[in-house]
């Protein structure tokens, strides 16, 4: 629901940082989303080709990882990935005690770009 | 260099300007003592019935303000400031969700210096806000009973990354088949630290035990100038 924001904001910093390196062209924009997050991936890049019109951004291809949803367990203190399907039925594996804190998951993150 | 590739590392936060505002909201009202709460939940499950409730609960111990963000309308902050509160309504123009930025417009139209607790009405949603820092000290949010006891299944970021849930329409349990239990087994597995409190806005149950949880934050924030 909210592209639009994360994808201006994701299109200023990529600009800032081809700034003064003599950049003709940005090619790949690679990116870490955790899974938690409800952004979808064709959107991003919808917003991303409008906003970037113009710019040497445009054209450029965003390749987005998601980050898996890992939880330390409040019990025992292992730590595991849950299944966002799965969520309401948490339970970890080494103990099967349920509940646990969020250690990855939220991530919204610009890790580099391949540019001409 | 021609046209080869080359890499750039850019290793930066795409929401970097947002919690960067957000951090300079926390700090700014740390040094006024005033607590910041972002209130989230869906359109029309009682966040400003509850703000009303609050209204009347602190009257006599906290100097509330609130700041309001449903969209494009001014009868919420109306009915706050017509019982004597300062309130300022955002004009949030269809946004989903509020940021830092729009919320430092309604603290610098507040005199914050002046209040102990300042309440944000974030715009009725559960999934936006749950991404956006707005700058609080404190997250809460309200789920009604008619939402339905499955709403930690569909939004989990929501109810991972708040302090408190307020269960509001307690007085509709009777006439549903929400399962109280599965609920909390749910919203506890998210998130183990989350405190659950069962209100109904309508008739005032539980009411007192949101009150208290306010002083006692409120309190707390006051006396300890470096904390969270």
């Amino acid at each position: 629901m909210h592209e639009l924001p994360i994808t201006e904001s994701i299109l200023k910093i990529v600009l800032r940082h081809a700034e003064g390196q003599s950049v003709r062209k940005v090619v790949t924009i690679r990116l870490q989303i955790g899974r938690l997050s409800d952004l979808e991936d064709e959107w991003i890049q919808r917003y991303f080709d409008y906003l970037s019109k113009d710019t040497i951004a445009e054209g450029a291809k965003l390749k987005i990882e998601r980050t898996p949803v890992m939880m330390q367990c409040s019990a025992c203190g292992a730590s595991y990935e849950a299944q966002t399907a799965r969520i309401g039925k948490l339970a970890c594996p080494a103990c099967g005690a349920g509940g646990g804190t969020l250690l990855s998951g939220r991530e919204y993150y610009i890790k580099e770009m391949e540019v001409q | 260099m021609g046209d080869a590739i080359r890499l750039i590392e850019v290793k930066e936060e795409i929401l970097s300007d947002n919690i960067k505002q957000a951090d300079e909201v926390r700090e700014r009202l740390r040094k006024t003592k005033t607590m910041l709460v972002n209130l989230m939940s869906s359109p029309g499950s009682g966040k400003t019935s509850l703000i009303l409730r609050t209204v009347e609960g602190l009257r006599d111990s906290v100097r509330l303000g609130v700041i309001e963000a449903d969209i494009d309308s001014t009868v919420d902050a109306e009915k706050v400031a017509a019982r004597g509160i300062p309130a300022i309504q955002l004009r949030t123009g269809g946004f989903c969700h509020l940021d830092a930025t729009m919320v430092t417009q309604g603290i610098d139209a507040m005199a914050v210096e002046q209040l102990d607790l300042l309440i944000v009405e974030n715009v009725g949603n559960l999934v936006c806000p749950a991404e956006f820092d707005t700058g609080a000290h404190k997250n809460v949010m309200i789920l009604s009973i008619p939402e339905g006891d499955d709403k930690p299944l569909k939004y989990p970021l929501m109810f991972s990354i708040c302090d408190l849930l307020l269960v509001n329409k307690i007085d509709y349990l009777s006439l549903s088949d929400f399962d109280m239990a599965a609920l909390k087994k749910r919203v506890l597995a998210l998130n183990p630290q989350i405190t659950i409190l069962e209100v109904s806005c309508k008739t005032g149950a539980g009411i007192e035990k949101w009150i208290d949880w306010l002083n006692k934050e409120v309190d707390t924030f006051g006396r300890d100038e470096g904390g969270v």
